[in-house]
């Protein structure tokens, strides 16, 4: 236990229980990126798969709209310590995506329009962890909130879940993205509050 | 790699910036340092063990064992009216950090700066101005703060001082000082024009404010990777 802080009593609120150490409950989405919201035409917007050996697997937004979508109910944790209980989203699941994909590699990056990246095992984007996501609460998903696409890993903190998602880049070797070179964790697991290198 | 420990803090001293803000300086006896618009993270705990956190952006530059926290009271919040209302001079929290590597500012960098930060969003890039200051910086600085009102500003007489190389507009968006030559509203592209493309910019602020800034900047010409941003929604605290 922390040095208690005198005069401080906390509010416990109605299932706090259920949230990963360190995180509070919030009702409201708030935003948050390192630097302007791009705006992507859907006839110009793409979606790739590149593997270790050189394949690329595309995707057009008609593409994306023809395949099997879900309609998960998740958990949101953002690493500035709030969370956001059962959050409707609608998607492609990236298992659709990577069927016909053909790898041996361990590791991904996904990279984003405007130039963000995020690096995750390849394991926790498969057998239904992971979905490029287009619509949230029924609604098409805002450019402020990564529209038109954004993966969702919500298993993992929510800078993993790339706004403004363009690909996902396979490969052999872990290549730390844009907060993970910044001093955030590596591989990002709210239950084990791994926040920042070293956590 | 080590983890960022939680260390004591102790707060030796209180600013009061407005009616519903004020500036903690802490004491953090191992204190590693830290950069101009990185932030913090603050832990209180209570007697019988529940504890919470909060990030909260640091104010002013490094200084030894100190460490400034600017920290606005968010209505019906759990930490910020203990900040505000509840910690006295004396009492301990719990801080760890310094966080966050991308919304910085380093002295050694002589390339112009556009600061725009709209409510609290000022704290980190009062920290940029203060360290400028520290280092002796020539680097051209533009500082726009966006708040409601003329009594909402932080920071008020030390930025009425005027520092060489430092040019300050506020922005009005409800209510302005009697006499002023912008009507009350929220930031426009005419507000930004007028700054070099070739600047570093920083925004910070609430999402609809950054949103609205950044637009700006990318439709007057800015490049997108020289415009960082920072974002909070109204929540939490």
């Amino acid at each position: 236990m922390g040095i208690v802080s005198r005069g401080f009593f906390g509010r416990r609120r109605e299932g706090d229980a259920e949230l990963p150490p360190g995180q509070y409950l919030t009702h409201d989405f708030p935003v948050l990126s390192a630097g302007p919201t791009p705006r992507i035409g859907l006839d110009r917007w793409e979606f790739t798969i590149d593997t270790e050996t050189g394949e690329t697997h595309r995707w057009s937004w008609a593409d994306l709209m023809k395949l099997p979508s879900e309609t998960p109910t998740v958990d949101l944790h953002c690493v500035t310590k709030w969370s956001k209980l059962g959050t409707d989203w609608q998607g492609v699941s990236l298992d659709v995506l990577f069927e016909d994909v053909e790898t041996s590699a361990e590791y991904a990056l996904a990279y984003s329009y405007g130039g963000y990246t995020t690096n995750l095992p390849l394991e926790d984007l498969l057998d239904g962890k992971a979905w490029i996501t287009y619509k949230f609460d029924g609604e098409d998903l805002t450019p402020p909130h990564g529209g038109p696409a954004r993966l969702l890993v919500p298993h993992l903190y929510l800078w993993k879940s790339a706004k403004w998602v363009r690909g996902i880049r396979l490969m052999n070797e872990d290549w730390p993205g844009f907060w993970e070179t910044a001093g955030y964790h590596n591989y990002g697991d709210p239950w084990r509050e791994q926040r920042y290198q070293g956590d | 790699m080590r983890r960022l420990p939680w260390r004591a803090a102790k707060l030796t001293g209180i600013r009061q910036e407005t009616a519903t803000a004020r500036t903690l300086v802490f004491t953090i006896p191992g204190w590693p340092g830290h950069l101009a618009g990185q932030h913090v993270d603050v832990r209180l705990t209570a007697p019988d063990g529940y504890s919470t956190e909060r990030s909260y952006s640091v104010a002013a530059p490094e200084r030894g064992d100190r460490v400034e926290l600017t920290v606005e009271l968010v209505e019906d919040g759990e930490v910020s009216p203990y900040l505000l209302e509840v910690l006295e001079v004396g009492d301990e929290v719990e801080i760890r950090g310094p966080v966050g590597g991308w919304f910085v500012w380093r002295p050694e960098r002589a390339t112009p700066v556009l600061l725009v930060g709209g409510g609290s969003g000022v704290v980190p890039l009062m920290a940029m101005i203060r360290a400028r200051r520290a280092a002796g910086s020539s680097a051209p600085f533009r500082l726009i703060y966006s708040v409601r009102e003329p009594d909402q500003r932080f920071y008020l007489d030390e930025l009425a001082d005027p520092q060489p190389g430092l040019d300050i507009t506020y922005i009005f968006t409800r209510k302005t000082p009697d006499g002023w030559d912008r009507a009350p509203g929220r930031i426009t592209a005419a507000d930004l024009d007028g700054v070099s493309p070739g600047t570093d910019s920083y925004v910070c602020g609430p999402t609809g404010f950054v949103e609205a800034a950044a637009d700006h900047l990318i439709a007057l010409g800015h490049a997108p990777d020289r415009i960082r941003t920072e974002r909070f929604g109204p929540t939490g605290g």
